[in-house]
């Protein structure tokens, strides 16, 4: 089964979600710029789903750039590598803001470090090969990629290896790259498919000769249309293709994205692979890229810093591991009006109040509102509006889940199918009444998980 | 922290100060409130308000401002007997207010108007704790309940008020002159709403226009209407093609006694009806045939009040059977 491309199945949009204001413009203008070295770097042994990395240096070790700190502690997990030269110092507990309490390697920097300038001069640069990877043994791939430590760059931070490895069970026919950025004020992703199309042209090949798929599709929702020229001129003379898909929240979510091109519907508690996909967001895709060609660890990612709350939105190429109030200092500070600071967009992100905590894998941005951003309306009585269902784009009735969880009542959870919710947050976005639906979901899931534990 | 404190601290760490945290997401729509979908019904009565008005003059100016009035006192009363907190502003009583006194007859007392607000809000809405809680349309609730107690007031008789200066109380509804003696109105009549009834019935123009931009915006589930017409249309279809000397056709149906504004203002009460739109769909051809058979084999000319209600009842069956699935599941 190929792909036709040309006006593709699914429409390019799917039922439900929801269109928040998207505010692109505070960032969506601005160059990544290179972001110093920090004096110290944190990093946390678990920057992805699965087993934490174990660390493999101690203290007062010298550690060089690219050097591994951390191994992969199984087979879903990723090494970790030094974003600097530098010297391990005693390792330190930090919470993450997702309410993770975890261990982290401290790492004190030399001074002088030109690793971020070589990573983003490598990134952008225009010596990146668009023929002879079929040369490349695809299990040598999967093999790089999870030496490099790569990761899930959208957020999800699922080890990319186990993906794009050869799969004799369930072949994948097609690989599709998440370039649709659909959470508003982010703009990394969107300066990436900008300033280097040609590494995340060279990636997605290798990452497709992976997997062995027929098809490459990089999607691009069209309030990003400059993305697509850039991506369209790298793309040439390759089999790749980009999908043009209409602006909707949440259509970055894998399961959506395949919706709005093909029309399939992966199964429930299923994974792309099972329709024959495999969904990758760009930045992993030119993670993919660096460490196969430029021999490149993940030690770098782009971070947008934006929102009315920070004195100059920017895009930056920052070391992992450097702190998000060095971010925000870098980018001029706060604004007085700020009033909260997000690991993430405002759709699905992580609130913060400790300046030290670090930047992660997962870390696509931060964003600061303003004051009159996160105002909110009371809290009233539900009136069984529907809207919540109207705009679910799992099919769900989240005022019934919410209920639940409200409730404690597991039984009606898990007839509402509790466990398929995604925590999008379209259903809080809309609800008229102001109920915090997603917190009473993900109240009701936890508790299941406390009692499906032994 | 003291003031002196404060003014030490540098600009950035006075803008950390406020900084919150909460849970995702973290953005909200704002046009989106709850008093804002009421408003919103309550622009939608008003073409049939201002035809009521035009119909049966200070008849319907009466009506409107005793009902409103003691909707209004009884939520103040019931919600402070339950010490819950004060809720007239989302303007859900005006609402059910505004309904009963368009659901009654133009010449019923004062007392009959006072009486079906205070047990719609009481009973109806407040014992089962308040908006959103209430099981059955608290405004028919009201309206059964006088029926019943008033049927003097309420009934065909009701209607009737030789002595008045308004030309259509002089006269039977439609309905009721159908019903006894097989007289049938004209299209046009029933379609502009010159005519005695309910002081918002009369009018299906005005229900239509109302109902339609409720539908547009999406404050009333266009499902239920639309649940509630097929299946009056299809049923009345049949009764034409059964017997077809009646004279009373599909759009007599339609454009007769309460069905339009029971359908675009009544059955589609959020609180009291299903949630996913095949439930809505459900719940609105549930009220149609209910109608149908009360209009077809009772002595009771007009069925939407007991329809409404009776499909308020099974409106959590409806839930319970019409659980979405899920995406991907099969």
């Amino acid at each position: 089964m190929r792909l036709g491309l040309k006006g593709f199945a699914g429409g390019g949009t799917f039922a439900h979600g929801v269109h928040p204001p998207g505010r692109k413009h505070y960032s969506s203008d601005a160059q990544i710029e290179v972001v110093p070295a920090p004096e110290t770097l944190l990093l946390p042994l678990q920057q992805n789903i699965g087993a934490p990395s174990k660390p493999i240096v101690k203290a007062r070790q010298d550690v060089l750039y690219g050097d591994v700190v951390a191994k992969s502690g199984g087979f879903v997990s990723v090494p970790l590598h030094s974003p600097v030269s530098g010297k391990v110092k005693k390792s330190a507990v930090t919470t993450l803001p997702t309410g993770l309490h975890i261990e982290a390697i401290v790492i004190k920097a030399e001074e002088n470090q030109t690793a971020g300038n070589d990573f983003y001069a490598d990134l952008t640069g225009a010596d990146w090969p668009k023929n002879g990877i079929g040369e490349y043994d695809p299990n040598k791939i999967a093999e790089a990629i999870n030496n490099a430590g790569i990761v899930g760059l959208g957020g999800a931070t699922f080890p990319t290896h186990v993906k794009f490895m050869p799969n004799d069970k369930k072949p994948v026919h097609t690989l599709l790259v998440n370039g649709c950025e659909c959470e508003p004020y982010l703009t990394s992703d969107y300066r990436l498919m900008l300033e280097a199309p040609a590494a995340i042209i060279t990636g997605a090949l290798l990452a497709g000769h992976a997997l062995g798929a027929r098809d490459i599709v990089i999607n691009v929702e069209d309030n990003k249309m400059d993305a697509v020229d850039a991506l369209r001129q790298a793309a040439q003379d390759t089999i790749i293709r980009i999908a043009v898909l209409k602006t909707k929240y949440p259509q970055g979510s894998e399961k959506h994205l395949i919706l709005a091109l093909t029309k399939h519907e992966v199964p429930l508690g299923g994974l792309p692979s099972d329709v024959g996909m495999a969904v990758s967001n760009v930045g992993t895709i030119a993670a993919v890229a660096m460490a196969l060609i430029k021999d490149k660890p993940l030690t770098h990612r782009v971070v947008s810093v934006t929102g009315g709350g920070v004195a100059r939105p920017a895009n930056l190429l920052a070391p992992i591991g450097i702190s998000c109030g060095e971010l925000i200092e870098f980018c001029g500070g706060l604004n007085e009006n700020a009033s909260r600071m997000i690991a993430g967009g405002p759709m699905m992100g992580f609130p913060f109040i400790d300046l030290e905590t670090p930047v992660t894998k997962g870390t696509s941005g931060l964003t600061i509102l303003t004051e009159e951003d996160v105002q909110k309306a009371e809290e009233t009585s539900c009136v069984h509006c529907g809207r919540c269902v109207d705009v679910c784009p799992m099919r769900l009735v989240p005022t019934k889940i919410a209920l639940a969880g409200r409730h404690k009542d597991l039984e009606l959870a898990r007839r509402y199918n509790i466990m398929a919710c995604f925590e999008c947050g379209c259903c809080a976005y809309i609800c008229p009444a102001g109920i915090p639906l997603v917190q009473l979901i993900r109240a009701g899931k936890v508790l299941i998980a406390a009692m499906n534990k032994p | 922290m003291t003031k002196k404190e404060k003014d030490k601290l540098t600009a950035f760490e006075k803008a950390t100060c406020k900084i919150n945290v909460a849970s995702s997401p973290h953005l909200a729509d704002s046009a989106m409130t709850t008093r804002s979908m009421m408003i919103d019904v309550l622009i939608s009565l008003l073409p049939v308000i201002l035809v009521s008005v035009y119909v049966f003059h200070w008849y319907a100016v009466k009506q409107l401002l005793i009902c409103i009035a003691s909707c209004l006192a009884a939520e103040a009363l019931f919600t402070r007997m339950r010490n819950k907190p004060f809720s007239l502003l989302d303007y859900s009583a005006v609402i059910t207010g505004v309904i009963i006194a368009l659901s009654i007859p133009g010449t019923a007392p004062w007392f009959v108007s006072v009486i079906a607000s205070f047990v719609g809000i009481g009973i109806g809405k407040s014992v089962f704790g308040g908006i959103g809680m209430n099981i059955f349309n608290p405004a028919m609730v009201g309206r059964a309940f006088v029926m019943i107690a008033f049927a003097g007031y309420m009934g065909a008789s009701g209607y009737q008020n030789a002595g008045s200066l308004v030309d259509a109380i002089t006269q039977a509804t439609p309905m009721d002159l159908f019903k006894q003696s097989g007289v049938v109105p004209s299209l046009s009549v029933l379609f502009w709403g010159v005519t005695n009834g309910s002081l918002g019935e009369t009018s299906a123009i005005a229900c239509i226009i109302g109902g339609v931009y409720l539908c547009i915006r999406r404050t009333a589930s266009w499902e239920i209407p639309l649940g509630v017409i097929l299946t009056v249309a299809v049923l009345g279809g049949i009764q034409n093609i059964v017997s077809p000397d009646s004279g009373w056709t599909v759009l007599h149906h339609l454009f007769g006694g309460a069905l339009l504004f029971g359908a675009f203002f009544i059955a589609t009460d959020p609180v009291t009806s299903p949630l996913t739109p095949k439930g809505k769909f459900i719940f609105g051809a549930g009220v149609g045939a209910i109608i149908m058979l009360l209009r077809l084999f009772s002595g009771y000319p007009e069925g939407v009040m007991f329809a409404v209600l009776l499909m308020n009842a099974l409106t959590p069956l409806i839930n319970r059977w019409n659980v979405p699935k899920p995406l991907g599941e099969y």
